[in-house]
């Protein structure tokens, strides 16, 4: 358990480290100017804008002088793109909606999903499984950038119940978390019927059969909790994929989450918000990794021991 | 007469002393498997489509999928070519098939480079084992622990102005033609970096095969032969993992196909004014309340084609390792 802890906390600061060495200097070596604006700036203007960031320095004092800023004062600098605001207030700002939409799209993934592996196991090679995995095929297959317009257009403008796009009011999570949770729910609806037969095709559940013991008891002491294992690996690094934003389903829904911000800002060269988001979504995903290991160790009395 | 009933004839005799092979096995039960014989076919069909199509058409002056028509924007199926126009007047058939083609390509080509490295750094990997398999295997951990789409779009950001600068060098030095060049210049730093991350799991799918294939006992057979390690490693654990490796790499097409969609979506993969599913879709979506056929068309042969690939690769998986199959 303490291993498993270690392991991913050393294995997360050492990707932190690389991902923002690795952002740095690449975004460094962009062709572009990030503060290439609507109206061309003069020599004067430009560079005073260079000094203001730091970015007449060299490269390697402004790489020193990004770790210093980020461990003593905890300051991710300004961004480039919009001037006069911190990046960390940013973030601070786009990260809840991320999350809310993205809290939302994971319960009903799982509420869907997982329900849907089971009944498909449970009819192994039967009309529900069928059903059931094309339906899955389907969820992987459309992708959300078509569903999502096509939600648009058939639900939001006919009905004009809720917003075709934007993030004003309550309802307006309904429509990218719907979208959002299609294909999650379709891929643990996947992993949880191959997690679900091979638990039914071992010994133990025979026995459990042989001694008379309910079919919905198998299923939910016995097999359920070894089922989910495959399910749970996957809902890990998931989970920090889809809570730091969805790129597509941001920009199709006009949400000002994380997702979008990352994406203007890779447009825009805005070289001090592309760090302080890789480097959130770097930790981010190292606790998710970890929290997916220690459910699978909690889950699994053989690793628990080990 | 009964006795010549009994005895078996020589065809029977010759295919008895045969046997099935894994292979002729795996085919036979992949031939049961309708979804995934559907799925083989359409993926002919749309590849025959995407590749032979536009050299078909061109032949008859009928490809044309970036030149404009502004009296025409719009117009229906059949009025100005099968599928219609798109809202600059441009044959949307044609750019239909222009744009699987570049999909295809970036998805087929990058899936190539990943089994590639997959195989050889898995294969070492496993093969070697011990302190180098540790270290390997570590490196994919960390690799595998950072955002995939971010580093992608980080990665071809960084390299799309070197490819870019390289095509030009080509085009000046060389006799290769500078509209060739450019286009594939186009696709190759979104090739580049989606392959460049996306060997991580094939790595890891052939190291678990070749760690366990060299503790077997023909390859120790092999070894006490005095076979040299190159030689133990591709002529014998190799051809002996090409299952699991078909397997994932007829998966990964479509998950790539995905990718190059996804970026593209968003304005990060291939750049207009070339054509890719990813771009049709995203400006199909723009009109789709009022002309809901531009997104519709694009729509459809992109999920066809993604559907026939996991069908596919669901039935090689059944038919090459009956074992895990779920039946």
């Amino acid at each position: 358990m303490l291993k498993t802890i270690l392991y991913r906390l050393a294995q997360t600061i050492v990707v932190v480290f690389l991902l923002v060495t690795f952002t740095f200097f690449a975004i460094r070596a962009m062709p572009g100017n990030p503060f290439a604006g609507d109206k061309a700036l003069s020599q004067e203007e430009q560079a005073a804008l260079e000094s203001y960031y730091g970015l007449d320095k060299p490269v390697g004092v402004q790489y020193a002088r990004f770790w210093s800023n980020v461990i003593f004062k905890g300051d991710f600098g300004e961004s480039t793109s919009m001037k006069g605001r911190k990046v960390s207030t940013l973030v601070r700002e786009s990260f809840p909606i991320s999350l809310a939409l993205g809290l939302v799209s994971i319960t009903l993934s799982i509420c869907i999903g997982i329900p849907l592996g089971i009944i498909a196991a449970l009819n192994h090679n039967k009309f529900w499984d069928y059903s059931a995995m094309v339906l899955a095929m389907a969820g992987i297959c459309i992708a959300a950038f078509v569903l999502g317009p096509i939600f648009q257009t058939v639900i939001a403008a006919k009905t004009s119940l809720i917003n075709v796009a934007g993030w004003s009011k309550p309802t307006d999570i309904i429509l990218p978390a719907i979208t959002l949770s299609f294909g999650i729910a379709a891929y643990l609806a996947r992993l949880t019927r191959g997690g679900m037969l091979d638990v039914l095709s071992q010994d133990y559940i025979r026995t459990a059969r042989a001694k008379g013991v309910p079919p919905l008891t198998i299923v939910s002491k016995h097999a359920l909790r070894p089922a989910l294992m495959p399910a749970v690996t996957f809902l890990g690094p998931a989970f920090a994929g889809i809570i730091t934003g969805s790129f597509v389903i941001e920009t199709i829904f006009l949400i000002p989450g994380m997702g979008q911000h990352f994406v203007k800002a890779v447009t825009s060269k805005d070289h001090t918000l592309v760090l302080a988001l890789v480097v959130f979504y770097g930790i981010l995903m190292g606790i998710a990794n970890l929290l997916s290991d220690l459910a699978i160790t909690f889950m699994d009395p053989k690793l628990r021991k080990a | 007469m009964a006795d010549t009933k009994i005895a078996p004839t020589k065809s029977q005799i010759a295919k008895a002393e045969k046997g099935n092979s894994l292979w002729s096995d795996a085919f036979r039960r992949l031939r049961k498997n309708k979804l995934a014989m559907f799925g083989g076919i359409v993926i002919i069909l749309i590849l025959a489509l995407c590749f032979l199509g536009p050299t078909i058409l061109s032949w008859f002056d009928k490809f044309e999928p970036y030149t404009p028509d502004f009296q025409d924007k719009f117009s229906k199926p059949g009025e100005g070519g099968v599928f219609g126009k798109d809202q600059l007047g441009r044959d949307l058939f044609a750019r239909v098939l222009e744009g699987g083609q570049i999909s295809l390509t970036v998805a087929i080509l990058a899936t190539l480079i990943t089994v590639t490295v997959g195989v050889i750094y898995g294969g070492i990997s496993g093969y070697v084992g011990k302190f180098t398999d540790t270290v390997m295997m570590r490196i994919v951990d960390g690799l595998l622990a950072m955002p995939f789409l971010i580093i992608v779009i980080l990665f071809r950001e960084l390299i799309t102005e070197k490819v870019t600068s390289a095509a030009s060098f080509l085009v000046d030095k060389t006799f290769l033609s500078a509209d060739i060049v450019s286009r594939f210049a186009n696709l190759l730093p979104l090739i580049l970096a989606i392959a460049a991350f996306g060997w991580l799991t094939m790595a890891r799918i052939v190291r678990t095969s070749a760690a366990s294939l060299a503790k077997q006992e023909f390859v120790e057979a092999a070894r006490s032969l005095g076979l040299s390690h190159t030689r133990i490693l591709f002529r014998h654990i190799l051809p002996n993992m090409l299952g699991p490796v078909i397997i994932y790499a007829t998966l990964t097409i479509p998950s790539f196909i995905l990718y190059e969609a996804t970026l593209s979506f968003i304005g990060l993969g291939i750049q207009p004014p070339y054509a890719s599913w990813g771009i049709l879709i995203k400006e199909g979506a723009f009109f789709l309340e009022t002309h809901f056929l531009v997104l519709l068309f694009p729509a459809i042969l992109f999920s066809l084609t993604l559907f026939s690939f996991n069908f596919l690769g669901d039935g090689l998986r059944d038919a090459l390792d009956p074992k895990s199959s779920k039946d």
